[in-house]
C-alpha cells in the first residue's frame, strides 16, 4: 500500500517539499539547541514549561478528538462514518507523531531519554503517560492499516482488528485524562489543580479534534475525487456543537469557583491571563482573542441553519481551533507557572528559535497526515468509493 | 481495629492462599496494624535519623542588618560550584537565596505586619519535605526521599523533564537551562569553586541537598556550619526523631512556623520568628 505515496500530481511533491524544507529548518535549530541546552528557549526557572508543552498537550487533544469518529461508528453501529474513521484514525497518528516529538525537543538531556523505561517510576504520571502515547500510537496504527488493506482487497477486516478498534476507544480518553493529570495532581499550581481538568481537557478535544477532521475532510473533496460526505460532516458538525458547549461551560465553572470563593491562590493566574496582574499583562491580548473566537465558534455552531450551512460550518470550526488552541496551548500551560510560588509575576516569550522549532514540528506531523492521507485516499479512489 | 489472633489466622490463612507469607501479608491486608498491636502509643525510638533545620530569623535578621551577611549563600554556592549569572533572572541557579516574607510566606502576609518581619529577607532553601511531590513526579526516579529525611537528585539519571520544577510549590529547583561551566567568567572567575564536588552538565535540574556528601562523613551543612563560624548560630541542623536536639528543644520552646503547610507536604525547614 505504502507505494501509493510514491505517485502523485505536482500539487502533492509540492505540498510534501516546502513542510520538509520547514522541517529541515527546525532541524538545524534543534541542533543549535541540542550543542546550547534549553537557554536558547524563552522558558527559565520561573516558567519551566513553554510552548513545546503547551503544543504536547494540545496535540493529545488532537490525537484524542479521533475517537469521535471511531467510537460512532463501532459502538452505536453509525455506518455513515465507516467512510471516514480511516481519516480520524490518520489524524491521531500524526497527532500522537508530533506529541512525542514535543517531548522530545522539551527534555533538557534526550540521550538520556531512555531511562523512563530503563527506571520505570509508576508513581510518576509521566510514565504513564509515556505508557498510553505510545500504546495509542500503534493501535492506531494496527487498526487504521488493517481496516485500509481490508479495504483495499474488497473483504470485511478480521475480527482482532475489531476488538483492537473496540480496545482504542476508552484508550482515546485514557491518554488526555492522563495528560490532565500531568496537571491537576500538581500541589501549589492553583491554575491546574482542579477537578475538572480532565473532562475541561477532553471536552476541548473533541471539539478541537473534530473540528480540525472537519477541515481536512473539506479539504480531502475539493483535492481529491473522494467524498467524505454530507452526512457525515453535518454529524461531526453536531459533536463538535456539543462538545464546543460543554468546553466554554467547564471554563466558566472555573471562572465561578474562583471568584465567587474568593480566594486569592485561585483567581490569581487567571486574573493574569484575562486582566493582567501586577502590571504584567503579556498574554491577556491572546486570552480575549481566544474568547473572541469561542463566541463566534458558539454563535455559527449553535444556530442551525449556520451549523447546516458548510461555509459557516467551516468557519466555525476554524473558529474552535484558534479559540481551543490559544486557551489550551498557550493559557493553560504558561498561566499555570504565573505567578510563581513566592507570588512574583515572571513573564514568558518564547524566542525566534522555539517557535521555528514548533512549526517544524507541526509540519513533521502534516507531512506524515499527507502521506497517510495520499495512502487512504488513493485506495478509496481505486476502489470506488468517491460517490455518496 | 488491631490484629487479635483470630484476625491474624483469617489473614494467615487468606494469605497461604495467594502464596505469601508471614509479615508481608498483614502489610499488605491490614497495612501498620501489626506494629499497632504491640500496644506503643507513641512512635518507638530508633535510630534513624530524620534531619531537619530549624532558621532563628531573629538572629539571622539582626546580622543581616549590622553587614549585609550573605555568608551561608555564599559558601554553599561555592563548595557546590553553582554559578552565578547575575542579572539574568532567566539562568539563574540557586540553592540558599533570601526572599523577602511577604514572597516567602504569601498567604500569611497583611499590610499591618509587624516591622519586624516586613519586607525583611527571609533565607530560603529546599524544604526537604516529608512527602515531597517533586519525587512523586519523577518519572526516572532521579529525585527521592532518603530513610533520614534528605531529598536526593541524581544529577546523572535526570532526563531534564522539568517536571519536578512544576511540582515543586516552593521554587526550590534550578535547571541547568545551559553548560554551567560556560557561566559568564567575570562572576565566576574560579569556577569550579571545589575541585572535589562534580559540576553539572546542562540540562538537568539541581537544588540543594542538605550537604549529604557532608553528611556521609559525619559533618553538618556547609551552611549552618558558616554560620556557626561567624557566631551568629541562626541556622540549626539536627534530628528531628532524636528528643534531645537542638532543634527538637527549639521547636519546643519557641513559636515555629513552616512555608504552605496547608499542601501538606511537610516540610522540613521550619522558622523561628
Amino acid at each position: 500500500m505504502l507505494e501509493r505515496a510514491l505517485k502523485g500530481s505536482p500539487g502533492y511533491w509540492w505540498l510534501l517539499g516546502s513542510l520538509l524544507a520547514v522541517m529541515t529548518v527546525g532541524v538545524v535549530c534543534y541542533i543549535t539547541q541540542f550543542n546550547e541546552g534549553l537557554k536558547i528557549t524563552g522558558m527559565s526557572r520561573d516558567i519551566s514549561w513553554g510552548l513545546y508543552i503547551a503544543q504536547f498537550t494540545y496535540l493529545v487533544g488532537i490525537a484524542a478528538g479521533g475517537v469521535m469518529v471511531v467510537l460512532p461508528y463501532y459502538i452505536h453501529d453509525y455506518k455513515a462514518f465507516g467512510r471516514i474513521t480511516i481519516l480520524g484514525e490518520f489524524l491521531a497518528i500524526a497527532a500522537v507523531i508530533m506529541c512525542l516529538l514535543f517531548i522530545f525537543v522539551d527534555i533538557g538531556n534526550p540521550v538520556r531519554m531512555l531511562n523512563v523505561i530503563l527506571y520505570p517510576s509508576p508513581r510518576s504520571i509521566l510514565f504513564w503517560d509515556m505508557i498510553v502515547l505510545n500504546g495509542y500510537l500503534f493501535l492506531n496504527i494496527i487498526v487504521g492499516w488493517n481496516v485500509l488493506a481490508a479495504e483495499r482487497k474488497g473483504v470485511q477486516y478480521k475480527k482482532w482488528v475489531k476488538f483492537l478498534a473496540y480496545v482504542s476507544i476508552p484508550w482515546a480518553f485514557s491518554i488526555h485524562t492522563v495528560t490532565a493529570f500531568l496537571y491537576a495532581g500538581i500541589p501549589g499550581r492553583h491554575l491546574w489543580i482542579t477537578a475538572i481538568m480532565a473532562a475541561r481537557f477532553l471536552s476541548s478535544a473533541f471539539a478541537a479534534g473534530p473540528s480540525l477532521l472537519l477541515l481536512l475532510c473539506l479539504l480531502v473533496r475539493k483535492l481529491t475525487k473522494f467524498d467524505p460526505g454530507k452526512e457525515q460532516l453535518r454529524t461531526l458538525g453536531g459533536i463538535i456543537t456539543y462538545a464546543m458547549i460543554l468546553n466554554c461551560f467547564f471554563l466558566l465553572l472555573e471562572v465561578f469557583t474562583a471568584f465567587y470563593s474568593g480566594i486569592p491562590e485561585h483567581q490569581s493566574s487567571l486574573v493574569y491571563l484575562y486582566a493582567g496582574l501586577d502590571g504584567h499583562s503579556r498574554l491577556v491580548p491572546w486570552m480575549w482573542t481566544s474568547v473572541f473566537f469561542c463566541v463566534v465558534a458558539l454563535v455559527l455552531l449553535v444556530i442551525p441553519a449556520l451549523r447546516r450551512n458548510e461555509t459557516t460550518l467551516a468557519l466555525g470550526c476554524v473558529a474552535v481551533f484558534i479559540g481551543t488552541w490559544i486557551d489550551k496551548g498557550v493559557g493553560l500551560v504558561i498561566g499555570g507557572f504565573i505567578p510563581n510560588p513566592f507570588h512574583k509575576v515572571i513573564e514568558y516569550m518564547p524566542t525566534a528559535r522555539e517557535i521555528i522549532i514548533c512549526l517544524a514540528i507541526w509540519a513533521t506531523g502534516f507531512f506524515v497526515l499527507t502521506i497517510l492521507y495520499k495512502i487512504a485516499i488513493s485506495i478509496k479512489e481505486e476502489v470506488g468509493v468517491t460517490n455518496h | 481495629m488491631t490484629v487479635d489472633r483470630r484476625k491474624f489466622l483469617k489473614i494467615a490463612g487468606l494469605s497461604a492462599a495467594f502464596g505469601l507469607g508471614g509479615k508481608t501479608a498483614v502489610d499488605i491486608f491490614a497495612p501498620g496494624e501489626l506494629f499497632a498491636s504491640a500496644g506503643s502509643a507513641v512512635p518507638v525510638a530508633t535510630n534513624q535519623k530524620k534531619w531537619a533545620m530549624v532558621i532563628d530569623m531573629k538572629k539571622c535578621l539582626e546580622e543581616q542588618e549590622k553587614g549585609k551577611c550573605n555568608q551561608c549563600m555564599a559558601a554553599c554556592h561555592r563548595v557546590h560550584n553553582v554559578p552565578n549569572f547575575g542579572d539574568n533572572i532567566k539562568e539563574e541557579m540557586k540553592w540558599i537565596w533570601q526572599e523577602s516574607y511577604e514572597h516567602l510566606f504569601p498567604s500569611q502576609h497583611n499590610e499591618f505586619i509587624s516591622e519586624d518581619v516586613k519586607e525583611k529577607p527571609f533565607i530560603a532553601l529546599c524544604n526537604h519535605c516529608e512527602n515531597p511531590p517533586c519525587c512523586r513526579v519523577c518519572p526516572t526516579k532521579s529525585t527521592w526521599r532518603r530513610e533520614d529525611g534528605v531529598v536526593m537528585m541524581d544529577l546523572h539519571r535526570c532526563i531534564g523533564c522539568r517536571f519536578c520544577m512544576a511540582a515543586c510549590p516552593f521554587g526550590s529547583r534550578s535547571f541547568n537551562w545551559g553548560d554551567p561551566r560556560k557561566a559568564p567568567k567575570e562572576l565566576n572567575p574560579d569556577f569550579p569553586t571545589n575541585m572535589n564536588y562534580p559540576t553539572r552538565t546542562k540540562g538537568v535540574v539541581e537544588k540543594c541537598n542538605f550537604c549529604d556528601e557532608r553528611l556521609g562523613v559525619g559533618k553538618i551543612p556547609v551552611c549552618v556550619e558558616t554560620c556557626q563560624n561567624i557566631n551568629v548560630h541562626a541556622l540549626i541542623f539536627g534530628d528531628l526523631n532524636d528528643p534531645a536536639s537542638e532543634i527538637r528543644k527549639l521547636l519546643h520552646s519557641r513559636y515555629s512556623i513552616r512555608r504552605k503547610t496547608e499542601l501538606g507536604t511537610e516540610p522540613k525547614v521550619y522558622y523561628l520568628i
